[in-house]
């Protein structure tokens, strides 16, 4: 079978824990979320005060830059709080559901013969726009652009990840009507897939298929992209999530904002890791009310990933984008002469020093242990090991560092966002967070561009 | 396992954040995470992290030096043993090398060390690892009757000017532990050359010289050792170098665990080969005629590329680079052992040198790369138009 995207470079972290393929409808939440901070670089201006009533897809705030970017209410109900940070940094706004399911209505009958400004003015309007991220740098797109591709990934490679055929099966008719949508768009819209699937995908219409295959981070879209066809400054390639590509396509059949998640709950500690539907912004607790989870252990609730989610807590809420909420258990504890080498094999790790890609995934024993201390850069060759692009890590990570945007710009800073970097951080032996420091580097080039 | 962690957080409460030696902490720390992994978790970033640190790392070359260590050690006894013609046992031969090589060990540890945790008090940083490897390096390629105080002062000069003058570990241009033999070779000439310095307690007995093959050769003269004791090792030099055979079981730990770059040594050996072949075609002098192969095995080549070329910080740090700065290691070596007879030995100066370049090196690697992308970008511009 033909390969479009080889990549040779990664690693295949298999952890125990992976989702069944179940899926049940999770506890209605009581109270929703939705928070700027999901989105890369958003200052928002908020639209709403406490206690405002909102039905489902009523904008609750829109972009400093961008006004014509709304984000909606995922339902209907009251805001029932706003709550801020540093220097006054919205960080949620807080909506208690009326389960009522109120919603802002858009007139779509005549999807079909929409042009591109029509289609975009409807995604604007009703709040699904921030599905749709650009690349350089992983914010939302500029409606005013007209991209060169449109990639959708569903091939997913990260730890424990979603099956995106599993997650899309009742909803194939949205996504193909969110692709044609999309596919009005630009020129080139692209869906990449496992180089050997075997689904419903085979059928699609509107959109060429990029067959990929390679260890993680082969499923980044941005690494995808860096594979294909790479960017240029001055070019825009927009990046959708599958889940979302069938929200789109909802919109435009029922003309209302379409907040669905699927979240699956995986991690070593879950007793029956699956799937869920649910909404965006959702609370963890109605999440995990149908969940057990081995209480032996103290853990970590992720909002996303492994490498690159974001940590949350019982009394938090699903982030805007993520299909994955992961439970690992926190280490919090010491290893004596953990240092030597191939002790401990049961802590997964890439490097030979270590025979942990021996043992089978049920032996691992993840943990948020940082396994050593933060020390300088020592160790080179190691990032270039997971970097599937034709772009020096360590030499670009190193310029952030130096805040030299001239040199950022020519090592490539267009082409990554933090998430490729995500292996870097877990493989480094001085125990960087590239990730950290390749966010700040692109928000100290957005600043200078703007 | 309890009991001792227990104990320790008593001990180290006041180092602790906000308590009363809190300036202390990385002398501290130092000696806990020797003993424990510590309970730190990921704060940002990736929420899981590799088993492997820098301390897996470092401990993993200490581990591959250790079977030319001990060689060392035994040819230290048996060179001085054969060279006074008493009889002697296996057992002696260790013992009077241990005598010799253990204090210089502790020496270059204290001293290193000591510095290492002024310098991480001062500058509030944790104290690294980098000095367990380059503290084992020094006494390991130097003369074995060197005083101790000249093995401080270099240690001290190699620390201070090498690393910590840079900004401490990961920024030095030089391999710490080859600046401090360069300073001790430079500065105390009459300990580090010669015929009298190779076997210990030459320069005290009448009658016993040891001088090395490449100072046989250098001087004119012919050797009368065999390839096999050229390559096991039974012959003079510095501690550690000598034996081959046993600094390739070093180089197969290094390359297995991932944890030296095999293209340096590979892309190093290839350059002395082809040099020392072109100089046998050559072919002038006994230096010139010397086998290429026997030119891989004497002196401190296998040392030097498998131990000290291959140190990642002072090393090119591009992949492609690796391959370059290897290969002149191995180049400039054999060149410098042949067209300059006052340094018999080449490895030395040749790593220094390609230290020095191995920054220039990389420059070019990185510039092929940008200026690849910018022609791409062009290129896309004229699209756009």
């Amino acid at each position: 079978m033909s390969v479009d995207i080889k990549i040779r470079k990664g690693f295949n972290l298999n952890l125990n824990g992976e989702a069944n393929k179940i899926l049940s409808e999770s506890e209605l939440s009581n109270t929703y979320a939705l928070k700027p901070t999901d989105f890369f670089f958003l200052k928002p201006k908020l639209l709403v005060r406490e206690g405002d009533k909102v039905k489902k897809g009523t904008p609750l705030f829109f972009s400093k830059d961008n006004p014509r970017i709304h984000f909606v209410s995922p339902v209907s109900g009251e805001i029932l709080a706003i709550s801020r940070g540093e220097k006054r940094k919205v960080l949620e706004v807080v909506i208690s559901s009326d389960n009522n399911n109120d919603s802002v209505k858009f007139k779509t009958t005549n999807f079909k013969n929409f042009s591109a400004d029509e289609i975009k003015e409807i995604l604007l309007k009703s709040g699904t726009w921030p599905f749709i991220l650009q690349r350089p740098y992983g914010i939302i797109a500029h409606p005013e652009d007209k991209p060169k591709a449109i990639y959708i990934s569903a091939y997913s490679t990260l730890p424990l990840d979603v099956d995106f055929d599993f997650i899309l099966k009742n909803k194939k008719d949205n996504f193909q009507l969110g692709l044609s949508m999309l596919s009005r768009l630009t020129e080139n819209l692209y869906l990449t897939v496992d180089s050997n699937f075997n689904s419903f995908f085979k059928n699609i219409k509107d959109a060429t298929l990029l067959k990929v295959k390679g260890p993680h981070p082969a499923g980044n879209v941005g690494v995808q992209i860096h594979n294909h066809k790479p960017i240029s400054p001055g070019e825009k390639v927009w990046t959708v999530k599958p889940e979302d590509v069938s929200n789109i396509g909802s919109l435009f059949k029922t003309g209302e904002f379409c907040s669905d998640r699927t979240v699956a709950v995986v991690g070593p500690t879950v007793k029956n890791p699956q799937y869920f539907t649910s909404t965006i912004g959702s609370s963890i607790s109605s999440i995990l009310k149908k969940i057990n989870i081995d209480k032996s252990k103290k853990c970590r609730l992720i909002n996303g990933d492994v490498y690159s989610g974001k940590t949350t807590d019982i009394n938090g809420h699903l982030s805007y984008s993520n299909n994955l909420l992961t439970i690992i258990p926190e280490g919090k504890d010491y290893r004596m002469f953990g240092w030597l080498p191939f002790k401990d094999n049961f802590i997964p790790s890439m490097s030979k020093t270590s025979f942990s890609k021996f043992l089978s995934k049920k032996k691992m024993e993840v943990s948020t242990n940082l396994n050593g201390e933060e020390r300088a850069i020592v160790v080179t060759g190691e990032m270039e090991k997971v970097f599937p692009m034709d772009i020096y890590p360590m030499q670009l990570v190193k310029a952030c560092l130096n805040e030299d945007i001239e040199r950022m710009e020519a090592l490539g800073i267009y082409e990554v966002v933090p998430e490729d970097f995500g292996l870097i951080d877990f493989s480094s032996s001085s125990k960087i967070e590239a990730q950290e420091i390749i966010k700040k580097g692109i928000e100290l080039i957005i600043n200078e561009e703007s | 396992m309890e009991f001792i962690r227990k104990n320790l957080d008593k001990i180290r409460k006041p180092f602790n954040k906000g308590e009363k030696y809190e300036r202390f902490a990385p002398a501290i720390n130092a000696f806990d995470t020797f003993l424990f992994v510590p309970n730190h978790t990921t704060k940002s970033g990736s929420h899981i992290r590799d088993a492997v640190d820098l301390k897996r790392t470092m401990v993993t070359v200490i581990i591959a030096l250790l079977p030319a260590l001990f060689y060392g050690i035994y040819n230290t006894g048996y060179q001085y043993f054969i060279q006074t013609n008493l009889e002697f046992t296996f057992f002696d031969a260790m013992l009077h090398g241990s005598k010799k090589i253990f204090p210089m060990i502790a020496v270059s540890y204290a001293v290193g060390l000591f510095i290492e945790f002024i310098f991480a008090i001062y500058r509030g940083h944790e104290v690294n690892e980098g000095y367990l490897v380059t503290g084992l390096l020094i006494p390991m390629i130097m003369p074995v009757d060197i005083p101790l105080w000249m093995v401080a002062v270099s240690v001290a000069f190699a620390v201070l000017i090498a690393k910590e003058a840079f900004g401490g570990t990961g920024m030095n241009i030089l391999n710490p532990a080859l600046t401090a033999r360069a300073f001790a070779f430079f500065a105390y000439p009459t300990y580090m050359s010669g015929n009298k310095v190779w076997v210990s307690e030459a320069s005290s007995l009448d009658g016993i010289s040891g001088e090395t093959i490449l100072g046989y050769l250098a001087a004119g003269n012919n050797i009368n050792y065999t390839f096999t004791e050229m390559f096991n090792g039974s012959i003079p030099g510095s501690i550690a170098e000598t034996s081959t055979l046993w600094i390739i079981v070093g180089a197969i730990i290094l390359i297995f665990t991932g944890v030296a770059s095999w293209r340096i040594i590979v892309g190093g050996i290839l350059g002395a080969s082809l040099v020392g072949i072109l100089f046998n075609l050559w072919g002038i002098n006994t230096l010139m005629q010397f086998n290429w192969i026997n030119h891989l095995v004497v002196g401190g080549f296998a040392f030097g590329i498998v131990f000290m070329a291959t140190d990642p910080v002072s090393a090119s740090q591009t992949q492609t680079g690796k391959w370059i700065y290897g290969f002149l290691v191995g180049v400039f070596c054999i060149l410098i052992r042949v067209f300059n007879p006052a340094y018999p030995e080449g490895v030395m100066l040749a790593i220094l040198l390609m230290n020095v370049f191995a920054p220039t090196i990389d420059h070019y690697v990185i510039e092929r790369n940008i200026k690849k992308r910018q022609r791409r970008w062009e290129s896309s511009k004229i699209k756009l138009i």
